[in-house]
């Protein structure tokens, strides 16, 4: 049962992710959370590992949650899922319908669909962003203000804005990761 | 024959996937460039505007941009067999190597300081999150249909997740499309409207038509004007 659930919810979430692995984060996280498969910090704990490993997010998150709530076996059918509904919607653009994403009324759906991920994606970060730096996870939370986590982000955000514009290309996520780790290190371990 | 000639392509096919999955780290963006270098500018599998038309079916359609180019260079190059296999060779690096470190994560993160690393990680996601949606929001078409829906849901999104009311974000994503879609109709029963009121006026040989503006037009344009504008926008394209 709990192999069937997996698989149902996965197929689901690979059936509407827009927009790639960023977008089908919050697809996953309020799946996740209100079936209570992960909490909201093993979440985020696991994200930061998806992004430091290679590989697809979405199969990477598939293959973890999936490994955790059922094993091996588990982690196969999860993967499987979010996979399924791509290979076979691509298959079908590219063996029959060609000119699918040409037709006006298609694009009109995706016209609607994009701004919706872009604001899901902001609204995930700022969501996370209140958790991790006030401590806010609903209005009923207690506000505890998080100066580190802050000292952490404008050291990230330099970081970025240096390598944006000094070395004329984006840091890889990995880095960010990595210099994070260290500064986490850093700040809650050594004072 | 045919089988015996393929196999050799399926071979190759499978192992560059395999090495496409196992080298990009951060998401499907970062293995754009790899795929272009790989099937276009060594293999010549693919010329660069199919490649290009490529990008923008897997960007548009759902799921991870990995396994749409995948299924899709694989299709081309070798059939459905092709495509399966290359999906599989890019899922499964992934697939592997998390699922060993998800054996041992629990255990991993009970460590004391990779419990701080973490804490700072944890930034981090706020940061990489973040950074990916003010991209997403970079490249929307900035026209009032698009603004308005954005703004909706992420008010809509917070207020209902601060107060822990669950509603699925798959419903946000299928509204929007959906108003997406009824502002396309909207704008094509506009147009329909308008050509046929100046084939009227054409015929009563009256003077332009902005003066014949009837009741209704009018009724029209003060309900939806922003599918109005969304209309306009695609009889221009």
């Amino acid at each position: 049962m709990m192999y069937l659930r997996l698989f149902l919810t996965f197929l689901k979430i690979g059936v509407v992710s827009f927009g790639g692995g960023y977008g089908m984060i919050s697809v996953i996280r309020d799946t996740v959370l209100s079936q209570g498969m992960l909490t909201e910090e093993e979440l985020m704990n696991f994200i930061g590992v998806a992004e430091s490993t290679p590989g697809p997010i979405a199969i990477n998150m598939a293959t973890f949650i999936g490994s955790a709530k059922g094993g091996f076996l588990g982690a196969l059918l999860a993967t499987l899922g979010v996979v399924l509904p791509a290979f076979i919607i691509i298959l079908i653009i590219a063996a029959v319908l060609k000119n699918l994403l040409k037709y006006k009324p298609v694009q009109g759906f995706l016209g609607g669909v994009r701004p919706a991920v872009a604001a899901l994606i902001l609204a995930t970060a700022l969501l996370l962003g209140l958790r991790v730096f006030f401590g806010l996870g609903s209005v009923r939370s207690a506000f505890s203000f998080q100066y580190k986590g802050l000292i952490i982000l404008a050291a990230l955000i330099a970081v970025g804005l240096g390598s944006k514009y000094l070395l004329k290309r984006k840091a890889s996520p990995i880095v960010m990761i990595v210099f994070s780790a260290c500064l986490g290190m850093l700040f809650y371990g050594v004072f | 024959m045919g089988m015996k000639r393929k196999l050799p392509k399926l071979l190759s096919l499978f192992l560059s996937f395999l090495k496409i999955g196992a080298f990009t780290f951060g998401g499907g963006y970062a293995m754009i460039a790899l795929l272009e270098n790989e099937f276009v500018s060594r293999k010549k599998w693919m010329e660069k505007d199919e490649f290009l038309d490529m990008l923008g079916v897997a960007e548009s359609t759902p799921g991870p941009i990995a396994v749409n180019t995948a299924t899709y260079i694989g299709y081309k190059v070798a059939g459905v067999l092709g495509a399966a296999l290359a999906t599989l060779a890019v899922c499964l690096p992934a697939f592997t190597i998390i699922f060993v470190i998800s054996l041992f994560f629990d255990k991993f993160l009970s460590l004391k300081y990779v419990g701080y690393a973490f804490r700072g990680i944890q930034v981090a996601v706020v940061y990489l999150i973040a950074s990916a949606g003010i991209k997403v929001f970079k490249g929307l078409k900035k026209n009032a249909l698009s603004m308005i829906l954005c703004a909706l849901v992420l008010a809509c999104f917070i207020t209902l997740s601060l107060f822990a009311v669950s509603f699925s974000s798959i419903f946000y994503i299928l509204i929007c499309g959906m108003m997406g879609l009824s502002a396309y109709f909207f704008g094509v029963m506009r147009a329909r409207k308008r050509a046929q009121k100046q084939e009227i006026s054409a015929s009563e040989n009256k003077t332009p038509c902005d003066g014949a503006t009837s009741d209704s037009a009018e009724d029209h344009n003060e309900q939806e004007p922003s599918s109005e504008k969304e209309g306009q926008g695609r009889d221009e394209q």
